[in-house]
């Protein structure tokens, strides 16, 4: 019975023992010092994305690379805490706004101009301390069995009409890719204008949703008939299920079709340059632009690889002129979604 | 004399581990700007803490309504297969809950979900909105109870017969005995479930976010994610401290001053096994029906979408290692904390005083904050001053520990409450040794502690995200992370899949354990 009864806290000291043992063989295996140099990515891009394509060039280049996935916000907060102990060397964002915080901590090292001039001004930072490598699209998606296309107007103006009232919108205030929006709309059209925007979409009731997926994922439940979105979401929700019910409606000339990017730039803590710029080169070689095209469904940013899913190409959407590195500081949107009792 | 200063030295040791997400709120909020005034003294910051504060009381009121019969059903009474109830009504526990509230959402939503669909052909196009306070309510009770439950039981293991005897002995029914003997006597553990409860409800963000409902995580959330302003968010998350302090001091006098062990010497008898007699049917049914709603539901609706999916044999090839991943670390660190929780408890029950108390108390701040604040303060000390250990394994269950352990020292305290000093001082007149007396009168007296202690901190342990994301060392996976990058791509059969894995992982080393507390 002493034995026994003694036998818990045996187990727990014994597995403490145990699997500590475990733990340092493991990490005399994992950290045995390799050959070649290693890369070291922080990706606030997802696993499933951006995954099996860093495999390719892992393959290809025989470029030793680790990846730790995460949020985009929560790993830039993280490399800014490890400061100059970080032990990421790149940094591949979801949106051009945690770059810009890593930029104006002055934590980004300037790409290459033969680099850079592979996509657009438009599509990388101006200082050349980031670069986009793919580019995602605000549509207006809205469910094809709730709302006739006819029905949808060219500008994101006139969803402050009363005929969208009632709770047929839905939307994301706390999301990055919104706000990004809303800062875009201030800068085109002033503060003014998008403050009234804000109140009249808000007169309409819209639903507010934590993010892009469900908003998609409500559209086809038909909880909303339209939602303010980026264009790749409900691709996803198309690759799983060919039929539901939901398609892209984009505007014109307006902040409701802007064009942001996946970007990624090259941390100053990064031991060999040469490695993460042969990264970057390989992000913008056709077959990985390709890669995001025909997996990611974003809009590939190199010229010659055209977007896919059916989706308007980049060239015909009439989008906004925006520098998007403008779009860095959101402390007066989000000033403005306080005050406007939205966020 | 000796034994009370180590213990003193130890529980300082595992308590100033435990301060570190607070020491780092301090340092970041010293360089706060102005702008940070303007956030605290808007009336709108002032609204969302309520909202924070009225779910946490509410969930913690209903948690224990529901947990309380249902420890007493499943330690106490003749209840038909009371084993297998015991594992099924902890395991909601691991139900991530953002995995929980998806769920929830796309079973009863009031659009295009499972049940409107059913209802359909009747004509009802549109259910009752669950968004807001009644869906966050929901999901956090139906996942969280299992706190309660959890200390409930040890404490209900560790009860004294003899007290119950006396009082039958006097004349009183079973049911007055239960009320004015056994349920006061609960009254320690109840107190300190309900501040796990509580003190999770108010740091979850998973919940608030998909259910609509505008709690204070939200605001710190939107400080790093638009803002990328860790000062701002660090002084927002001091006032989920301050008010984790108020809900602290609440559960001290909840807790009271009374002594909660028999005065018999012959301890560690089975308690007596109540006859539920005409009670038998509801009581099954009260317990089937949580178990229903909080377990087969939504394990029925990860069923429906596993049932449309097809997956790639590389997916379920690396289940394996991801479940394998995910037990390892969730029972290293249910190992450590307990090992960590235990002489904090022993000071403290053992020797109380002021000091002793406080160090208590303190393991409990670092709990109701935000996991990515905690996370992000073990960044901050990990890359700075602990190098070699950083983005380790052993720096990984160092987080884990420091975010779960007052959860093993609430049930290990409760364990130890109900043991009578002058057992220990009986060994040690005899002529034993301290250090043997800890381990033969101690240890096993608490064991009930100890193995709920260790389960809780594992079934925690297992949905954890912030904290695994950037801790672990790169390139490890667990059910959890991958749960979360599959949900992100709308990816929703294989995060089905391995939520389903996460249950019943859990679930086996649930019967593994319990079976532990029985001997």
């Amino acid at each position: 019975m002493k034995m026994k009864r003694r036998t818990f806290l045996k187990y727990a000291a014994g597995a403490a023992v145990g699997l500590s043992a475990i733990g340092i063989i493991r990490k005399l295996f994992l950290d045995a010092p390799g050959g070649a140099p290693t890369l070291t990515i922080y990706s606030g891009r997802n696993e499933n994305l951006v995954g099996p394509l860093i495999e390719q060039i892992r393959s290809g280049t025989g470029m030793d690379i680790r990846v730790r996935y995460g949020e985009t916000a929560g790993l830039a907060a993280t490399i800014l805490e490890e400061g100059a102990n970080s032990p990421a060397h790149m940094f591949f964002a979801q949106d051009a706004g945690g770059l810009g915080a890593l930029s104006k901590e002055g934590r980004l090292l300037t790409i290459p101009d033969t680099l850079l001039s592979r996509v657009e001004p438009r599509f990388r930072s101006p200082k050349g301390e980031w670069i986009g490598i793919t580019g995602r699209a605000r549509t207006v998606d809205y469910n094809t069995s709730l709302v006739r296309p006819g029905e949808l107007p060219d500008s994101i103006w006139e969803f402050t009409d009363q005929k969208w009232g009632g709770g047929r919108i839905g939307w994301a205030p706390t999301n990055g890719s919104f706000q990004a929006f809303v800062t875009a709309f201030r800068i085109l059209e002033g503060n003014g204008k998008a403050r009234e925007w804000l109140e009249g979409i808000k007169a309409n009731k819209p639903q507010a949703y934590p993010n892009n997926t469900t908003i998609v994922d409500a559209l086809g439940r038909g909880e909303i008939q339209v939602g303010f979105v980026n264009n790749y979401y409900l691709m996803r929700f198309k690759s799983e299920n060919p039929d539901f019910p939901v398609a892209h409606h984009y505007t014109r000339g307006d902040a409701g079709s802007m064009i942001n990017v996946a970007g990624i730039g090259v941390l100053d803590t990064v031991e060999n340059r040469g490695l993460a710029e042969a990264f970057i080169e390989a992000l913008l070689s056709p077959e990985s632009q390709q890669y995001f095209a025909r997996e990611t469904f974003e809009y590939p940013l190199i010229s010659g690889v055209e977007v896919e899913g059916d989706q308007k190409p980049l060239a015909e959407i009439d989008t906004p002129d925006i520098d998007l590195s403008n779009l860095e500081d959101l402390e007066d949107t989000l000033d403005m979604l306080r005050d406007a009792g939205i966020l | 004399m000796g034994q009370s200063r180590i213990f003193a030295i130890l529980s300082t040791v595992v308590v100033t581990m435990a301060l570190i997400p607070l020491a780092y709120l301090l340092w970041r909020t010293a360089g706060a700007g102005t702008g940070v005034v303007d956030i605290l003294l808007d009336a709108r910051t002032f609204r969302i803490l309520m909202n924070s504060v009225l779910l946490a009381a509410i969930v913690t009121a209903l948690s224990a309504v529901i947990a309380v019969p249902l420890a007493f059903f499943t330690v106490r009474t003749d209840l038909p297969g009371k084993r297998f109830w015991s594992i099924a009504t902890a395991l909601p526990l691991t139900v991530p809950s953002y995995v929980g509230s998806f769920i929830i959402i796309s079973a009863i939503g009031p659009k295009g979900s499972i049940i409107q669909n059913l209802l359909m052909p009747l004509g009802i196009e549109r259910l009752p909105s669950i968004y807001g306070l009644p869906g966050a309510v929901l999901a956090m009770t139906l996942f969280t109870y299992p706190y309660i439950l959890l200390t409930v039981r040890s404490s209900l293991q560790n009860l004294d017969p003899a007290l119950e005897e006396a009082s039958r002995n006097l004349g009183y029914s079973q049911k007055e005995t239960f009320f004015k003997v056994t349920l006061p006597h609960l009254r320690p553990s109840i107190a300190a479930g309900g501040l796990l409860v509580a003190l999770y409800t108010l740091s979850d963000f998973g919940t608030p976010s998909l259910m609509r409902f505008d709690s204070f995580t939200r605001a710190i959330y939107i400080q790093y994610q638009s803002s990328f302003d860790r000062t701002a968010a660090a002084v927002l998350a001091l006032m989920l401290v301050a008010l984790a302090l108020t809900i602290l001091a609440l559960e001290f006098r909840a807790m009271g001053k009374a002594s909660y062990f028999g005065s018999s010497a012959a301890t560690r008898r089975p308690p007596s096994v109540i006859e539920l007699g005409k009670w038998r049917l509801p009581a099954l049914m009260f317990t089937a029906s949580v178990v229903g709603a909080a377990l087969v539901f939504p394990m029925a609706v990860i069923g429906y979408w596993l049932v449309r999916a097809s997956f790639t044999d590389e997916f379920i090839r690396g289940l394996l290692q991801l479940t394998v991943n995910s037990i390892y670390v969730s029972g290293l660190a249910a190992a450590v904390a307990v090992l960590a929780a235990l002489p904090v408890v022993i000071y403290a029950v053992r020797y109380p005083g002021r000091f002793s108390t406080l160090l208590e108390r303190m393991t409990y701040l670092g709990s109701g904050l935000p996991g990515i604040v905690v996370a992000l303060s073990l960044v901050f000390f990990g890359a700075n001053f602990a190098t070699s250990l950083y983005q380790t394994i052993s720096m990984l269950i160092f987080a884990y520990v420091v975010l779960f352990l007052p959860k093993a020292v609430g049930t290990i305290r409760t364990s130890m409450l109900q043991i009578n000093p002058r057992l220990e001082e009986a060994a040690r007149s005899l002529g034993s040794g301290s250090l043997e007396t800890l381990q033969k009168v101690t240890l096993p007296l608490v064991r009930p502690g100890l193995v709920n202690g260790a389960a809780l901190v594992f079934l925690t342990t297992i949905k954890e995200l912030p904290a695994t994301l950037i801790l672990a060392p790169i390139g490890f996976r667990t059910l959890a992370t991958r749960i979360w990058s599959a949900t992100d791509d709308a990816l929703f059969a294989e995060a089905a899949a391995m939520a389903l894995l996460l249950i019943l992982a859990s679930g086996i080393f649930m019967s593994i354990i319990l079976k532990q507390e029985a001997q």
